[in-house]
């Protein structure tokens, strides 16, 4: 079949391929920064520890020549990130958005400096499902190759969304999250339960980033991340820390950055640019539209610094 | 440091807990030096160690840095030059710090800040000199300011949380300015570099007499001092620093809030508007993409060293300004990459931070508290109820 054939209908077809293969690490950025902020934190490192976590997969997948090495190096790397987060923060008057903020600098920073030697060498890919077999339009088949971390990522919304309501440790982290003094009186020490939490936000964070550099776009450069695990903080918000909204606005900010290149795959260059702002545009007007001066947004953890 | 009421301003020869008053003020007042410098210098240790495990010599590298970036003449007006758009990047954030907000996208209102003052250079092209170099500073500030202006207005109308807004409309602003300098504006002679028309040289900014540094520095040493003028001794500072503690107080007290927050934020975006006007007329002679060079981040990790004191920017501006431009020296001499300097800023940034913890805690800043024979005893770090308590992983959860 020729390419040409499916005319505009590629628009669409790519943007579906695209919101796949865009969305995954936003999904697990976002589900991570669900159960840090579920704890009443919020880390805005996650930008730094995905950075960080695309150079140690692709560095680990080339050394070793196993992109699932390199994926667990990854989230092993974030989870250290994670902690030192967690850890930092419960010391008085240490802000965790400040914090973060120092983190993504210097996570991009330590990537920057180890990855230097990396930019070169091919790494392993992580390996993609073809569920477009049974069509014969080759951007069919693109559109339909789903790498295994989005079918895993799917499932971890559905099981964190069902794990928050119905498991003792979703009860602890909401129950931290909402109020530290109702969790004292229980017991728990709020520390300890956002330390975890935060230090599982990295790892997920760092399974992200390993996709970046070990799927799509499937290379480590310094340019890598385009504002993704500040975006996943965004898309929390937006998804009232609901694992299942997160996936769902994941999907949606997936086909808003991909809405730029499958228009230039038709042949729309014009404003190509501003296009490629898409997602931070939508993000903003989300924002906009769903804070409001006068309540608190519904579902908001009661600990959490951002929405006080 | 000024919010301290103290009795020390009671001019008595000995203060209440009979101790020389002159000894009570400096006290009270080494709190804010001695903290941020002795994290610098435990971040700067920790880098030596972070140097060392990779297997070069920290001193070496100290060595190179000093020569790079304040060793010589040369290489002092190199750090000023690089510490001229600092300054008022550090600014962007430190104003609206003040009321309480981190605004952390200064990057966007920098190049939409050069890119309007380019646009503006070429339409008022063929003006007088004092003329079009004048408007260009406006045209620079009114974008910025607007830019910022907006997320602050976000934050108060709409309760929009400002860091994450300022962020996105960096993004924003850099792609805008892709679009721009690609597009509408663009030069059709820049064929590698997309940028807009080349300034004339008689619209340039020059140097300073006698320094190959240039007026930016000037400008941002002003906005500075403008800027601790405003907030220290102005009714309009009195206020922001009353509702960056708390907003609701300011309230009740009638103070106009919005506008505050609004008109903190538009200086604030102005002044880094500005920082891309120079770089515009000052460095590059045109608007195009490099002038999202990192200044908007290196200007968080500014403010944020020097506690948003204005005045404090100053000397740090110079400080990372000195250690911006010995990255290139390091990078040749010590075969170490170019990032080098970015772990070290990063490790800074997060000492800082956690000295923050600190304040408060010495007995030795506190004359309040001092009693005779203790004033050296430590703080009550140790007794801390979970300071330095180990994490108890298992115990909450269990």
């Amino acid at each position: 079949m020729d390419a040409t054939e499916i005319g505009l209908w590629g628009v669409p077809l790519a943007m579906l391929g695209g919101a796949i293969r865009v969305s995954t690490p936003f999904i697990f950025v976002s589900l991570g920064e669900a159960i840090t902020e579920r704890s009443g934190r919020i880390n805005l490192g996650l930008e730094g520890t995905l950075v960080f976590g695309a150079m140690t997969a692709y560095a680990v997948a080339v050394m070793t020549g196993s992109p699932w090495l390199g994926l667990l190096a990854a989230a092993a790397a974030g989870l250290c990130f994670g902690l030192f987060h967690g850890w930092i923060c419960k010391f008085r008057g240490v802000n965790d958005i400040a914090i973060g903020i120092a983190l993504m600098l210097f996570g991009s920073g330590l990537a920057f400096f180890f990855g230097k030697p990396f930019i070169q060498p091919s790494a392993p890919d992580l390996p993609a499902i073809p569920f477009g077999g049974w069509s014969d339009v080759p951007q069919v088949q693109a559109a339909l190759s789903v790498n295994v971390l989005f079918l895993i990522g799917a499932a971890l919304a559905v099981f964190l969304w069902w794990a928050f309501r119905n498991t003792r440790a979703g009860l602890i982290l909401r129950v931290v999250g909402d109020s530290s003094d109702a969790a004292r009186a229980m017991g728990l020490n709020p520390n300890t339960v956002r330390l975890l939490a935060t230090g599982l936000g990295g790892a997920l964070a760092g399974i992200g980033g390993a996709y970046l550099s070990l799927y799509y776009p499937g290379s480590w450069t310094e340019g890598i991340s385009s504002g993704q695990g500040l975006m996943a903080v965004a898309l929390v918000i937006f998804a009232r820390w609901n694992p299942l909204g997160c996936f769902a606005a994941a999907l949606l900010f997936g086909g808003a950055g991909a809405l730029g290149p499958a228009l230039q795959s038709v042949g729309v260059t014009q404003g190509y640019y501003l296009f490629y702002a898409a997602p931070y545009i939508l993000t903003l007007v989300i924002m906009i539209a769903t804070s409001s001066p006068s309540r608190s947004l519904a579902g908001a953890p009661g600990e959490l610094s951002i929405t006080k | 440091m000024a919010d301290t009421v103290s009795s020390a301003s009671v001019p008595v020869m000995l203060g209440a807990q009979g101790y020389p008053t002159a000894l009570e003020w400096i006290a009270r007042r080494a709190e804010a030096f001695v903290i941020p410098l002795a994290a610098l210098i435990v971040g700067m240790a920790l880098f030596s160690l972070f140097i060392a495990l990779v297997g070069k010599s920290p001193m070496q590298l100290y060595e190179t840095m000093w020569r790079g970036g304040f060793g010589s003449w040369f290489s002092i007006q190199n750090s000023l030059s690089r510490a001229a758009p600092l300054l008022l990047a550090a600014l962007c954030v430190a104003l609206p710090a003040r009321l309480g907000l981190v605004v952390i996208g200064g990057e966007g209102a920098i190049v939409l800040g050069g890119v309007a003052a380019a646009a503006m250079g070429v339409a008022t092209s063929g003006a007088p000199a004092f003329f079009v170099i004048l408007a260009m500073g406006v045209a620079g500030l009114a974008a910025g300011g607007i830019w910022i202006g907006a997320v602050g207005a976000l934050r108060h109308y709409r309760a929009v949380n400002e860091t994450i807004s300022s962020l996105l409309m960096a993004y924003i602003a850099i792609a805008l300015i892709n679009h721009l300098v690609e597009g509408p504006l663009r030069d059709p002679a820049s064929l590698n570099k997309p940028s807009t028309e080349p300034l004339a040289e008689t619209y340039r900014i020059g140097n300073i007499p006698g320094m190959d540094v240039h007026w930016g520095l000037v400008v941002g040493v002003i906005a500075c001092i403008l800027s601790w003028l405003l907030i220290e001794k102005t009714r309009w500072g009195f206020a922001a620093r009353i509702a960056g503690g708390n907003v609701r107080a300011a309230q009740v007290q009638g103070l106009a809030v919005g506008p505050l927050i609004v008109g903190f934020t538009a200086l604030a975006g102005g002044f880094a508007g500005l920082a891309g006007m120079l770089e515009v007329a000052a460095v590059q002679g045109s608007a195009n993409a490099s002038l999202a060079a990192g200044y908007g981040y290196t200007g968080i990790l500014v403010a944020f060293l020097a506690r948003h004191n204005p005045l404090a920017i100053i000397p740090v501006a110079f400080l990372l300004g000195g250690i911006d431009a010995s990255g290139g020296l390091i990078q040749r001499r010590m075969d170490l990459p170019d990032a080098t300097v970015l772990v070290l800023q990063g490790m800074l940034f997060v000492v800082i931070l956690f000295s923050e913890t600190f304040y408060g805690r010495f007995k030795a800043f506190n004359p309040d508290l001092w009693q005779r024979g203790d004033l050296l005893k430590g703080p009550d770090l140790l007794k801390g109820p979970d300071l330095l308590k180990g994490p108890d992983l298992l115990k909450g959860i269990a």
